[in-house]
């Protein structure tokens, strides 16, 4: 299947002037390109024995020439200028000219700079007289312990420092550290990745330890830049919850107005502060509409727990799914609306009794060869 | 509110001359103080047992039905929950609500020499309009009236295990069971007015049976009984005979017509004949008799009934006013009538239903005891009298 997609966009762009695009070469690259006539018994032995594909940077560079080229064409294509034609765009253009119907993003058609397409690979290390280039070819590891070395020299360098600021007087404790944020430390893939090639876990630990050492001595502020290379930036967990306005309608009367969703249904409630508990659900009583007593409860909760039981009229309406979900559905957005009648320490507490939480549950899907999504079929012995 | 607001606006549609009770509905519940009421036991109870001297005063309190009372008015008249509550409770207690108020206030002003009123209760499912029925009718056994209690038209169109076509007019079918049940009920309740009237006509019921003009209507009752094959005309004899008789002067007695789930009658019905066609309501021998009773063409009684949904065939949930549930020949046959909106507890009322449970150790849970557990009944049943029994019921 993937080859007959690489055919078509292969062919489509071969068209418009024999670029022979990434695309094709890409979607191809899981499957050797050899001539029709070998066997296929053949083809799996070759598969085992290889590894991972092995790519020369003339090959690499050839690629990179036909992604540009074909960025080109690209953009003539689509009547764009192809000078200021970015990745955005080529994605764009990608997802118009083939559109998938596929989920899963990795099967889709892409077109991307070879550079995040291969991985990195080590250029040869010995020069024509079979000299390695490297002082540290023979430990076996030589990125990984030239990079200890180079860190080991910074925190050689920086004692050194140190010792003349202390024979000069001027030593002192409080000096600007560096400020690490909320970052951590690079994991061990990611340093395998940077340095193209596989460090035990032991070696990791102590490349993590030496660097700590480095972050330990005072007077480390020189090396941040360095240090900061081998860190990563957190995602900042929002901790502040989105609180939908408070508004006021023509009466003087405080509402607000919050959406929800629960499997497959979608609600919106509109929460006014009358003082009657009054509740109807797209237009019906909601005893009518609910007639399960787990959904009235369901809708209940978030008013029980803040003890606002007979303040707020609630004006719901919901579609979809069926009536769990939409029960599910109603108490989020409610939540969500009491929000903004409360404090703050409310509001944490309702985030911690999972009032705000969306359940992100979903209908598993039933596999071949099953009754359902988890259910077998009768297990005979023979 | 808004049903109240519909049935005043309904009500003024209604051409009968007629004072109307001025006391208004439902705004002044909260306002009718309980000050001075002889009960020193308990806010929602009241001594006042008699129907006749219930007043707004006793609004939303229960009042004890005598269980002499209950054995004779209801041998089956009581809704089966209601039944069961009263087993459990060993004493019947009934709310005295507006709605009833208002009709058997009706009932005390109404003139007798005019034209039957119609009552129909109508209302949110669950809300008590065959309590409210069932009120009204210990109010007429009371004043010592003679009481026609049909406890459920809807057991007339459906599940009918026996179909015999009638002997009568051919046309039509019997149902000898149903109509022997209910002339037993009718015995119960009527025991004394069986030993007074008689009848004014010659009934022949086979060609060796018959009913002389001038015999008790009991035994006409009791021909029906122990014939259970001409039951259903004998059913039809005794209403022929009850709507000739009730307007007259020599007949001291006022009839009440008391039917739930009129809409049965102009419905639709389950039952098939035997070529698995369907039956029309009025191919029955008891429904065309008691349509025939359903007009207002006789004197010196009152006709209370409810539409119901609960029981209704062929009708969707959400429909409860009289116009839908009763379709347009229903409308049309039953029009002009009284609508009396039945609605689900005020605050007061509710009030009322929690303490009853609470004294009677009903409310077992402990939250339930506590003010937030009534918060929680209330919008847990939107204060819906059968939502909260139900509810109650599991705490």
């Amino acid at each position: 299947m993937a080859l007959s997609c690489a055919r078509t966009v292969g062919a489509f762009l071969g068209k418009c002037g024999n670029c022979g695009s990434a695309v094709s070469s890409q979607l191809s690259r899981k499957v050797p390109i050899r001539p029709l006539s070998c066997s296929s018994s053949l083809l799996r032995k070759n598969l085992a024995a290889a590894g991972p594909e092995k790519f020369t940077a003339e090959f690499i560079e050839k690629q990179v020439e036909e992604f540009n080229i074909g960025k080109r064409h690209l953009a003539n294509m689509m009547g764009e200028d192809p000078e200021n034609f970015c990745q955005e765009d080529v994605d764009r253009s990608i997802a118009y000219l083939f559109p998938s119907g596929l989920f899963e993003k990795k099967a889709q058609p892409l077109m991307k700079h070879p550079d995040e397409i291969f991985p990195r690979q080590r250029a040869v290390q010995w020069g024509a007289d079979g000299r390695p280039f490297h002082f540290l070819f023979y430990t076996g590891k030589q990125s990984y312990y030239s990079l200890m070395h180079e860190t080991y020299e910074k925190i050689q360098n920086l004692e050194k420092h140190q010792d003349r600021l202390r024979a000069k007087g001027l030593f002192s404790q409080d000096t600007k550290r560096i400020s690490l944020g909320t970052s951590r430390w690079l994991t061990k893939d990611e340093v395998d990745v940077l340095l193209v090639e596989t460090i035990s876990a032991h070696d990791y630990n102590r490349f993590i330890q030496l660097m700590e050492r480095l972050l330990s001595i005072p007077y480390c502020a020189g090396e941040e830049e360095f240090v900061l290379r081998y860190r990563r930036q957190l995602e900042a967990q929002s901790r502040k919850q989105m609180v939908p306005p408070l508004e006021r309608d023509d009466r003087g009367v405080a509402f607000s107005t919050a959406e929800g969703r629960r499997k497959t249904s979608t609600s919106s409630v509109v929460l006014r502060d009358c003082g009657a508990g009054r509740v109807t659900v797209n237009g019906r009583d909601y005893l009518d509409f609910f007639s399960v007593l787990q959904d009235r409860e369901q809708l209940m909760f978030p008013l029980q727990f803040t003890g606002t039981l007979g303040r707020f009229d609630l004006e719901c309406s919901v579609s979809g799914g069926g009536r769990s979900g939409q029960a599910g559905a109603l108490r989020l957005a409610v939540s969500r609306a009491l929000l903004s009648f409360l404090s703050e320490g409310d509001v944490e507490t309702m985030r911690q009794a999972g009032l705000l939480t969306p359940d992100p549950r979903l209908r598993e899907r039933k596999k071949p060869g099953q009754e359902g999504a988890r259910k077998k079929f009768t297990w005979k012995k023979r | 509110m808004a049903l109240h607001r519909l049935s005043f606006r309904l009500r003024q549609t209604v051409t009968h001359v007629r004072s109307l009770h001025t006391s208004g509905c439902g705004q002044q519940l909260e306002a009718v103080a309980v000050e001075s009421d002889p009960e020193p036991f308990s806010v929602f109870r009241t001594q006042e047992n008699n129907p006749e001297f219930q007043s707004e005063k006793h609004l939303g309190q229960y009042y004890t039905l005598p269980s002499a009372h209950i054995s004779t008015v209801f041998p089956h008249g009581l809704p089966w929950r209601y039944q069961q509550q009263v087993k459990t409770f060993n004493e019947a207690c009934m709310m005295v609500r507006q709605p009833a108020l208002e009709v058997i206030s009706y009932l005390k002003k109404a003139d007798y020499s005019k034209p039957a009123h119609r009552y129909i209760f109508y209302g949110l499912r669950g809300s008590g309009k065959t309590m409210s029925l069932c009120h009204t009718v210990h109010f007429c056994h009371t004043q010592g009236w003679l009481v026609l209690h049909v406890p459920d038209a809807f057991l007339w169109v459906k599940n009918c295990k026996e179909l015999l076509p009638s002997s009568f007019n051919t046309a039509r079918f019997d149902q000898p069971l149903q109509a022997a049940e209910w002339l037993r009920d009718f015995k119960i309740t009527n025991e004394q007015f069986l030993l007074k009237i008689k009848t004014k006509q010659r009934y022949v019921w086979t060609k060796r049976e018959f009913t002389e003009e001038g015999s008790l209507l009991g035994q006409l009752v009791d021909q029906g009984i122990s014939r259970v094959k001409s039951s259903s005309d004998v059913v039809g004899a005794v209403i022929k005979e009850l709507r000739l008789q009730s307007g007259q002067p020599e007949s001291n007695f006022k009839l009440a017509v008391a039917v739930d789930g009129v809409n049965a009658l102009w419905g639709r019905s389950t039952i098939k004949k035997e070529d698995r066609s369907a039956v029309e309501p009025e191919e029955l021998t008891l429904v065309y008799n008691l349509r025939k009773l359903m007009n207002n063409d006789w004197t010196g009684g009152a006709i209370i009934s409810t539409v119901c949904q609960t029981g209704s065939l062929f009708i969707s949930k959400s429909a409860y006013l009289p116009q839908e549930l009763l379709g347009e020949t229903g409308f049309d046959n039953m029009d002009p009538f009284i609508p009396v909106s039945v609605p689900n507890y005020s605050e007061k009322e509710f009030e009322s239903c929690y303490l009853y449970y609470m004294d009677r150790n009903w409310l077992q849970h402990p939250q339930s005891l506590t003010e937030e557990g009534k918060k929680e009944l209330v919008f847990m049943t939107n204060r819906n009298p059968t939502m909260m029994e139900r509810l109650c019921s599991s705490l």
